[in-house]
């Protein structure tokens, strides 16, 4: 079985909670709070005020160029302010607040369950109605989907992959979405594949979703999809974009600034493969995903298909309530994701998973010193040297730090993981990553001067 | 016993042969030093805090000496009584400037500025900046893990553990701004200081509204205005919802500091003006002091409903 060649570590996925949830329906929100910039790029550029009635699926705020990407409304009712509000991280972003009146939603928007294959479509059409609908990577990078699309010139794609793969603990939307929306899937496979204009197609799922790949493989074969389904060794992070392709192709991505595409690769992840699907074939902006609220000591974790803006305290709500005493609620898993302050802030577009910790493991272990046994150095997928770029980072040596390529780090978490020392040492390599892009940004820019 | 002669004699012929390419080489490529570069350094505190400018003293003496106008150039360890010796041992005119001192601008204190959070990170305020607001609802205030501690060469700032902020040992402090480098909140500023340490100054940099700052912090700048209302100087504007006092404007007349419905400009090193004869110029003004008393109401009561 095929997986990635370099690092890798295996933390208990702890899915047993909610992967046998099905997806159930969350109530519409009284009020929702949309943030601007949902996706990597520039943030939106709102399109609605005060006072302004909004329909479901109306367009709220354009997108700021072409790396941005659209929002539409998630609930109908009316705009009570376009202000700035505390996100996850209690940081204050502009955000359009929508107070709901019933679900009244835009005419055009097809909303029968019947499932549509047929797509007459060319490439161009394809990615326009995608940018059109907002849709941006689901995974979590928020990656607006028209841009992976278009291919840059002398480039050619090979292969498309759809990124099943779920690595992150704890998180079960997109296997769950895998299981119960199987068809529309593949769907989004074809049209994609035809966007993309590419012959082969495989879709990467880990070995640990044994229902998922047995249900797609089926479909495929009863159906007539031309498209591989293809198990993969369980390891993490093989759901990162450089890994999955390494795992499925044996290519390995140069670094930045080159991009999947240089090796001939499009990677999209599965829950938007299926915003694709409804884009295209339904005019159905991305306006609602689903969200896995898990934990152990949650009394109900469950898989909700949530409108976005949802605040994430009603998800809460919906699996029970907070356990008592000491809580740490994370937005995403625990390897990538990131403590909240704010449990009020919406779900937005990159937000798969909240995770929910309590007790002993909603702390860190006290960090002891670094024996050098470079456990990290091993269980690094991206072949760096984390406990010397940490220290680097902390000892602001920026250019050292350039020269290690700190600009490769995926931030995965798998250097932390395996310290036997509890040293924090994602901390200060996210610390430094940032500030060394920071200083290759400002050098680019003046050197445009 | 010719084993031991000829070893030496190879070595001794080899010795000197190096000697004798040494020099030629030290000929060849000698360096013109400036001596006097020499002794400028020995008149610098020799600290290497990097405060000028330069990577440490010696680089300073270089550019010293080499500088025809050295008026750009200043070590603030040493101050003016050390420019002035190197001015005249140069010949040249000495620099001036006035004392500074490092000034955190944050009132947060644990009482006015609940904590709402456990922060569990790397204790370091450039790690918790890059993650989160911090561990109170205030995305501006000080966050109390010591970066400006640990980039201080002089032991001049500390935090207090009670009040969970950095302060300024002025006594100490030399204005070399290692600390304002450090701050990844930009809260300290290198202030004029003025004798015996007196000082006046707006201790809140938050650019959030009025109704946000009080919010999360009793303390903070709410933006009125009031101040700048009463300074006969000009020294006050308000930029963003925030007050900021010019260090070079101000007389440290004080009037601001009771004005200010908040607190959160500081005084220190001084008396406050009495406060009766300000009373009947206070009434008009009233109203507007209600407002944000208003607000601190209606958030004391949304926290009751949650």
């Amino acid at each position: 079985m095929k997986t990635f060649p370099v690092g890798g570590v295996h933390p208990s996925d702890n899915k047993k909670w909610s992967c046998k949830k099905s997806i159930e329906l969350l109530e519409l929100p009284d009020v929702v709070n949309i943030p601007l910039a949902q996706h990597i790029g520039a943030p939106a550029t709102a399109k609605v005020a005060k006072g302004d009635k909004v329909l479901t699926g109306q367009l709220i705020a354009e997108a700021t160029g072409f790396m941005s990407a659209n929002i539409h409304s998630p609930i109908s009712g009316t705009v009570t302010a376009v202000d700035m509000q505390p996100n996850a991280q209690g940081l204050r972003q502009m955000m359009i607040t929508i107070k709901r009146e019933g679900d009244e939603w835009m005419p055009e928007i097809d909303r029968t369950p019947e499932i549509k294959r047929a797509c007459n479509l060319d490439s161009a059409a394809i990615i326009a109605k995608i940018k059109q609908a907002d849709v941006v990577g689901m995974g979590g990078a928020t990656f607006p989907t028209h841009v992976k699309l278009s291919i840059p010139d002398g480039c050619k794609a090979e292969y498309l992959i759809i990124n099943g793969v779920e690595c992150e603990p704890y998180l079960t939307s997109d296997h769950r979405t895998m299981l119960e929306r199987g068809e529309e899937l593949l769907i989004g496979v074809e049209i994609l594949k035809k966007a993309l204009n590419v012959e082969k197609a495989v879709v990467g799922v880990e070995n640990n979703k044994p229902d998922a790949i047995a249900h797609l493989t089926k479909l495929a074969k009863e159906k007539k999809f031309d498209v591989v389904i293809e198990p993969l060794k369980v390891q993490y992070p093989q759901g990162g974009e450089k890994q999955l392709i390494a795992a499925i192709t044996g290519r390995e991505v140069p670094p930045p600034p080159a991009l999947p595409i240089h090796v001939g690769a499009v990677v999209c992840n599965a829950s938007t493969t299926i915003a694709v699907y409804e884009a295209v074939q339904k005019n159905k902006p991305l306006i609602e995903r689903v969200v896995t609220i898990t934990g152990k000591e949650l009394k109900e974790p469950r898989n909700l298909l949530t409108r976005m803006g949802t605040p994430i305290s009603k998800l809460v709500e919906m699996a029970g309530g907070l356990p008592e005493g000491d809580v740490k609620v994370v937005n995403g898993g625990p390897m990538m994701g990131r403590a909240m302050v704010n449990i009020d802030s919406p779900v937005t577009k990159g937000c798969s998973g909240v995770s929910v910790y309590s007790g002993k493991d909603a702390h860190r272990v006290e960090p002891s010193a670094c024996i050098k046994c470079a456990k990290c150095v091993v269980a690094c997928p991206m072949a760096l040297e984390p406990y010397l770029i940490s220290k680097l980072a902390k000892k602001q040596m920026w250019d050292r730090l350039e020269e290690e390529h700190i600009t490769d780090c995926i931030e995965c978490g798998c250097c932390q993981f395996t310290c036997p020392a509890g040293i924090a040492l994602l901390d200060y390599v996210r610390l430094g990553k940032q500030t060394v892009m920071g200083i290759i940004r400002a050098r680019a820019a003046a050197s445009k001067k | 016993m010719t084993v031991l002669l000829s070893t030496i004699l190879t070595l001794s012929v080899l010795g000197v042969l190096s000697a004798v390419i040494l020099y030629f080489v030290a000929q060849k490529f000698h360096v013109e030093e400036d001596p006097r570069i020499d002794e400028v350094e020995k008149m610098l505190p020799g600290a290497n805090c990097g405060g000028c400018g330069f990577a440490g003293c010696r680089g300073m003496a270089d550019a010293l000496v080499k500088q025809d106008d050295i008026s750009a150039l200043y070590c603030p360890v040493g101050g003016a009584e050390v420019m002035k010796g190197v001015a005249s041992y140069l010949g040249k005119a000495a620099p001036e400037k006035e004392p500074a001192v490092a000034t955190v601008r944050c009132g947060g204190v644990c009482s006015k500025r609940p904590r709402t959070n456990e922060y569990n990170g790397s204790k370091s305020c450039a790690v918790a900046a890059s993650f989160y607001v911090g561990e109170t609802a205030c995305a501006y205030g000080c966050l109390g893990y010591g970066d400006c501690v640990e980039a201080c060469a002089f032991d001049a700032i500390k935090v207090n553990p009670e009040t969970g902020i950095a302060e300024v040992d002025a006594d100490k402090c030399t204005a070399c701004g290692a600390c304002v480098k450090a701050c990844p909140k930009h809260i300290i500023e290198l202030r004029k200081k003025w004798p015996k340490n007196r000082a006046v100054y707006v201790s809140c940099v938050s650019k959030d509204k009025g109704a946000v700052t009080m919010k999360a912090c009793k303390a903070g700048c709410i933006g009125c205005g009031k101040c700048a209302k009463v300074c006969a100087f000009g020294a006050i504007t308000i930029e963003n919802g925030v007050a900021y006092i010019d260090s070079q404007k101000c007389k440290l007349c004080r009037k601001c500091v009771n004005e200010c419905p908040t607190g959160a400009i500081v005084l220190k090193g001084m008396e406050p003006l009495p406060k009766e004869p300000k009373a009947p110029a206070a009434k008009p003004a009233e109203p507007k002091k209600v407002e944000p008393k208003a607000e601190v109401a209606n958030n004391d009561s949304v926290k009751e409903q949650k």
